[in-house]
């Protein structure tokens, strides 16, 4: 499958990573010998076959909603320490709407 | 060879025999880091609180009127792979856009080895966010073989290995998504243990493929490798995907075991000792069955006929959960922020900065695997496959009880060696990844030597067992263990 140069500028939008003339050049060329390889699986008859959708056969798990986890509580100001721009209590980010 | 060349079994008789105290166990661990960990750059972190941690140990031994009662982890050194959270330490995922990121909770593996009262002795080398094989993939610089420092420890638990190799710690944590635990076991001539999918919570295992992640053991004695796994154990209100394990079975090290052991049907899949093999790791790895076998097991080849689509799928299932467990990494409640004009343009920059080459590739391919018109096609697809792949692993274990192969297609590599085309490196995990997407547990034990360029290199066999059999899997583990020590 080959990727051009305007694929992986789509991708790398959708991904939110800028990237570099030389870094769009070389990824085309890694991505689409990857895809070359990754659609052997063309090949496989998958009809009939129910998609795996996670790590194992069991259905989900449900639990009640409600809170089981207090060791957050009052904890604010420490995963605040973490944000690289913050206000008042608050993570702040750039406008979204003029 | 201090007391860092002891196994965690030994180190457990000797502290509750007084023969030494766990500050003194430390202390020997953190001058062999001292020694040796300049070269080898196993850790990314070395604990400046290690020996305050052992000194809570000593206190607990010193209190206790039942020495033998008490956890078998107690004042045991251990590293942590840098992508486990402690709270309060840096958790760096070998990536820049975390190298300042303190982690602000406990992971749940890393609670219960509190509980036993373990001491981590610090954060171990990794690919960038687990991904890679050769942990050459870290922002912070690769690790280097203890066996022979001009070849790759492996990866993605890279640093993990070489510290358990190395002598620089007890035993360790990894992660293993597609063979990171125990690829750089076999590269390193340790033991290093994927549990059953589920077995143990990823709650503060920094997320990369969610349905293959599993934390798993690296020690030098598969009873070492136990007493991590059964510490770390558990169904975990915190992770909807863990599973109760079969938690009563603790046969194993018991004599009546070793006559079943010695019974058990092997399954030798015909697919994993095709071309790619190095012939000499296939003759150590043939070598290793027949060392079962003149004990009593029986032997039997079996098919895995969709094991050529493995790689394929991994490569395909894999980057798109990565490229979805990755969006977190924004810059804005955590992390590296590299300003830009407006919001979209810092995203834009922040990831660009901060992420590595490799990380960002399979962001790419899987965003691109992901995308509208492509889903169908490839991501689920891949996903059939992956069922398909699975059913295989089913038929097979109506047949036999555990199944037994290569782990890597050759010893260690040389540094540099596959860096240069990510598709020779993704090879690597051809024998390791099919059991991440079926969820088996597999394990990696020394089966041999390799002399390449005057050095020896270890080279590793897989035993595979059926799912939540991990008691099975180690007995037959220990049995080859054994059987080996006595040539």
């Amino acid at each position: 499958m080959s990727i051009y140069k305007k694929d992986v500028e789509h991708i790398a939008n959708l991904a939110r990573i800028k990237l570099s003339e030389e870094e769009k050049t070389k990824l085309a060329g890694e991505l689409s010998a990857i895809l070359d390889f990754v659609e052997k699986l063309e090949k496989v008859d998958t009809s009939g076959v129910e998609p795996m959708t996670g790590g194992t056969v069991f259905p989900s798990e449900m639990r009640p909603d409600s809170q089981i986890d207090t060791s957050i509580e009052d904890r604010q100001a420490e995963m605040l320490i973490q944000a690289p721009d913050k206000k008042e209590g608050w993570i702040r980010v750039k406008a979204i709407f003029k | 060879m201090g007391l860092n060349g002891l196994t965690i079994t030994e180190a457990a008789a000797g502290l509750r025999n007084k023969e030494f105290s766990a500050r003194e166990l430390v202390r020997e661990c953190l001058q062999e880091i001292e020694t040796r960990d300049q070269e080898l750059h196993a850790y990314l972190e070395v604990f400046a609180d290690a020996e305050e941690q052992a000194k809570k140990a000593d206190n607990i031994f010193a209190a206790s009127s039942s020495r033998g009662a008490l956890p078998p982890l107690l004042g045991i050194p251990l590293a942590i792979k840098d992508n486990i959270l402690i709270e309060g330490k840096r958790c760096t995922a070998g990536s820049k856009i975390l190298e300042n990121y303190i982690a602000t909770y406990d992971a749940t593996v890393i609670k219960k080895l509190k509980d036993q009262g373990a001491v981590f002795l610090g954060k171990t080398n990794l690919d960038e966010f687990a991904m890679g094989s050769s942990t050459e993939n870290s922002a912070f610089g690769p690790t280097k073989n203890p066996h022979d420092s001009s070849r790759v420890p492996g990866g993605s638990s890279g640093g993990s290995a070489a510290v358990v190799a190395g002598h620089m710690a007890l035993g360790a944590l990894g992660s293993d998504t597609g063979g990171s635990v125990r690829q750089p076991a076999a590269f390193c001539g340790i033991v290093g243990l994927k549990p059953t999918y589920g077995t143990v919570s990823r709650h503060g295992l920094m997320a990369m493929a969610s349905s293959l992640d599993q934390i798993g053991p690296l020690a030098k004695t598969v009873e070492d490798a136990a007493l991590i796994f059964r510490a770390i154990r558990g169904k975990d209100s915190f992770d909807a995907t863990s599973a109760a394990s079969n938690e009563n079975n603790q046969l194993l090290i018991n004599n009546d075991r070793t006559d079943f052991l010695k019974k058990i049907r092997i399954g030798v899949p015909k697919e994993y000792f095709g071309a790619g093999l190095d012939p000499e790791v296939k003759a150590i790895v043939e070598s290793a069955v027949s060392k079962l076998q003149k004990e009593g097991a029986q032997v039997k080849e079996v098919s895995l006929p969709h094991s050529e689509y493995s790689l394929p799928t991994y490569y395909l299932v894999v980057p798109s959960e990565i490229s979805a467990n990755l969006a977190r990494y924004d810059g804005i409640r955590f992390g590296y922020q590299k300003n830009g004009d407006n919001l979209l343009d810092t995203y834009l920059e922040t990831r660009a900065s901060g992420l590595g080459v490799e990380v960002k590739r399979r962001i790419m391919l899987g965003t691109y695997a992901l995308s509208a018109g492509y889903y169908d096609a490839y991501y689920l697809k891949a996903q059939k496959v992956r069922r398909l792949i699975r059913q295989d692993f089913e038929r097979a274990f109506e047949k036999v009880d555990v199944l037994m192969g290569p782990i890597t297609p050759t010893p260690a590599f040389k540094l540099g060696e596959k860096t240069n085309d990510p598709l020779k490196m993704y090879l690597e995990d051809i024998y390791t990844a099919p059991l991440n997407l079926a969820g088996l547990p597999g394990i990696s034990i020394p089966a041999g030597k390799v002399v390449l360029e005057g050095k020896s290199l270890p080279v590793g066999v897989q035993i595979i067992g059926p799912w939540f059999q991990e008691e099975k899997l180690l007995g037959v583990a220990k049995l080859f263990e054994t059987l080996l020590k006595r040539e």
